[in-house]
């Protein structure tokens, strides 16, 4: 069994959270290659030649595989599959965005979100946002999958990896970049974040959310929203947690005006500390906190901002 | 231009999802069915593009059984001009794969030739994420996903998508497949004399032996079980005891 991991490779640096957990879910299921891909992808192979766990980095640098479009980025992950068992990537959007397409190259079934690895052909992955899940079997002769990998612990480093470079094929030329627009923010990167502060409907307003976020900054947290505080305009989407949104295992999870959707519910349950603020004591978000706070959030919060 | 947009009946997201005890799957006997959210903005967007003159015609395909009729006449009354339904089975508990599904619609594709696959990003029920890129590799066509804007200009689309971190604009070459994200547009809801203009328009029914389609799936689903919740622990008086609470768990 062989696997290749396509590590998260953004602006030319590796996204170490994402790739070391998802090699922790690929070295479960053999000998694991990982590929760095991008306009700029050394200095990613050389982070990743740090993780322990793989035994050959390879570096594909090429400027079609800037900015991760799809159309080369697949051609590129299809050409190489010969003799691999499994190609993994943790479920990032640009892994979304990929992968299916890799997988139809091939002629295979794609497995996305998987949670957790019952053997090479089995697989869990949750359903309906995550109000069941699903144990399912691949006959593919090769899976095509990304991993959810907030139930992964990371991979160690401290690793030698020896770096190996790829050709990279011709770019189809269908699509082009233009511009990104990447929140500028000092604050950790949602997904990694060792603790979250999350606001919901009951922020009521996008102005609201300042007092969420004061407390993110007093804690050294990310800032995270409920789907129903994005769809009501509070909060903007790439803040999103929850079975449509990011999937997060903070060490301390702070949910303030949150009822506990199960969708919501779906992107952290995995925190280790999970902590409810919510006026509303019938709220099923207290039925998994670890603490819970019946009080009006607009006095309780601001509060504990100021006793932290 | 043509647009093609395929949609998928799906439990309403209004309604609980319950696993059966049998671990056999979920309980889809006399629940709500609907037109899942993300094909819905994606019909959404298609008509508007007609209403502005880019598009010509809005074709909505359905794949499932004969009951996802009635997705098809909802998108017909939203403002779709015709409709075609692949037959693929007849039990509601079969989830046609995406594989499969990206396959019957490559062949719809070849037989009707847009220039432009409008889908949602994923449907709510099996959360796959995958049949718009996979059609976008079996066609060979430009793909952009997760779009939260699209505009159409001759011969390229450009499309806003959500990503990781904020929004990425890309230009693909048409044709293209473009799946749609939440935010790209709030579906119209159908007018009482649409939903009878609707009953009328044409609705072709197909199967995967006449699109010359295998659809044998390639995962088997060993069980479905209901997700592991974690226990409720204690509820504090006042911001000060959670403060003393979370200073003891080491979480501050």
């Amino acid at each position: 069994m062989s696997v290749l991991l396509i590590a998260e490779v953004t602006d030319g640096q590796l996204a170490v959270d994402a790739t070391a957990k998802a090699l922790t879910a690929a070295a479960q299921l053999g000998d694991v290659h990982i590929l760095c891909a991008g306009a700029q992808a050394s200095a990613a192979a050389e982070t990743a030649a740090t993780l322990q766990g793989a035994s050959k980095v390879l570096v594909a640098e090429d400027a079609t595989l800037g900015h991760r479009l799809a159309e080369p980025t697949a051609a590129l992950i299809a050409g190489m599959a010969e003799g691999y068992t499994h190609i993994v990537a943790p479920s990032t959007t640009d892994a979304k965005n990929v992968m299916p397409r890799v997988a139809a190259l091939l002629d295979v079934m794609v497995l996305s979100d998987v949670s957790g690895i019952v053997d090479g052909d089995t697989f869990l992955r949750p359903i309906y946002a995550g109000n069941a899940i699903q144990t399912v079997k691949s006959s593919d002769p090769v899976k095509v999958m990304t991993i959810r990998t907030a139930g992964f612990d990371l991979a160690g480093d401290g690793a030698s990896t020896p770096i190996e470079t790829v050709s990279v094929s011709d770019d189809p030329g269908l699509s082009e970049w233009l511009e990104d627009k990447v929140a500028a923010s000092d604050r950790p990167e949602l997904t990694s974040a060792g603790r979250v502060v999350s606001g919901g409907r009951g922020i009521g307003s996008e102005d609201g959310f300042e007092i969420v976020e004061k407390l993110a900054d007093k804690l050294g947290a990310a800032v995270g929203a409920s789907r129903a505080a994005v769809d009501s305009g509070y909060a903007p989407n790439d803040w999103q947690v929850g079975q449509t949104g990011k999937v997060v295992a903070p060490e301390l999870y702070v949910a303030v005006g949150i009822s506990g959707a199960i969708q919501h519910l779906a992107g952290m349950k995995d925190s280790k500390v999970i902590v409810a603020i919510n006026k509303d004591e019938e709220a099923p978000i207290f039925q998994i906190a670890d603490y819970g706070l019946v009080a009006d959030l607009f006095t309780a919060v601001p509060e504990l901002t100021e006793k932290l | 231009m043509k647009v093609l947009v395929p949609v998928k009946r799906v439990i309403d997201y209004n309604v609980k999802v319950r696993v059966k005890a049998d671990g056999s799957g979920v309980d889809l006997a006399n629940v709500k069915m609907s037109m899942n959210p993300f094909d819905e903005i994606a019909v959404e967007e298609a008509i508007r593009l007609k209403e502005k003159g880019t598009a010509t015609e809005v074709v909505a395909v359905s794949i499932g059984t004969p009951k996802n009729q009635e997705t098809l006449r909802t998108a017909l009354a939203m403002g779709a001009d015709r409709a075609i339904l692949v037959q693929a089975t007849e039990d509601v508990n079969e989830d046609v794969e995406p594989l499969a599904v990206a396959k019957l619609l490559k062949a719809i594709v070849d037989e009707e030739q847009p220039q432009l696959v409008l889908a949602g990003k994923q449907a709510i029920d099996n959360d796959m994420n995958a049949t718009g890129q996979m059609l976008a590799a079996l066609t060979g066509w430009a793909q952009a996903t997760f779009a939260s804007e699209l505009s159409v200009d001759g011969e390229t689309a450009t499309v806003t998508r959500e990503v990781d971190g904020g929004l990425q604009t890309i230009k693909v070459k048409l044709p293209a497949i473009v799946t749609v994200d939440l935010r790209l547009n709030e579906p119209r809801y159908a007018s009482l004399p649409n939903i009878m203009k609707a009953k009328k328009k044409p609705l072709d029914t197909k199967t995967p032996a006449d699109l010359g389609v295998d659809t044998t799936p390639r995962l088997s689903v060993v069980k479905t079980s209901e997700p592991e919740l974690r226990k409720a622990g204690e509820m504090v008086a006042s911001v000060d005891e959670l403060v003393e609470k979370l200073k003891e768990a080491g979480a501050v």
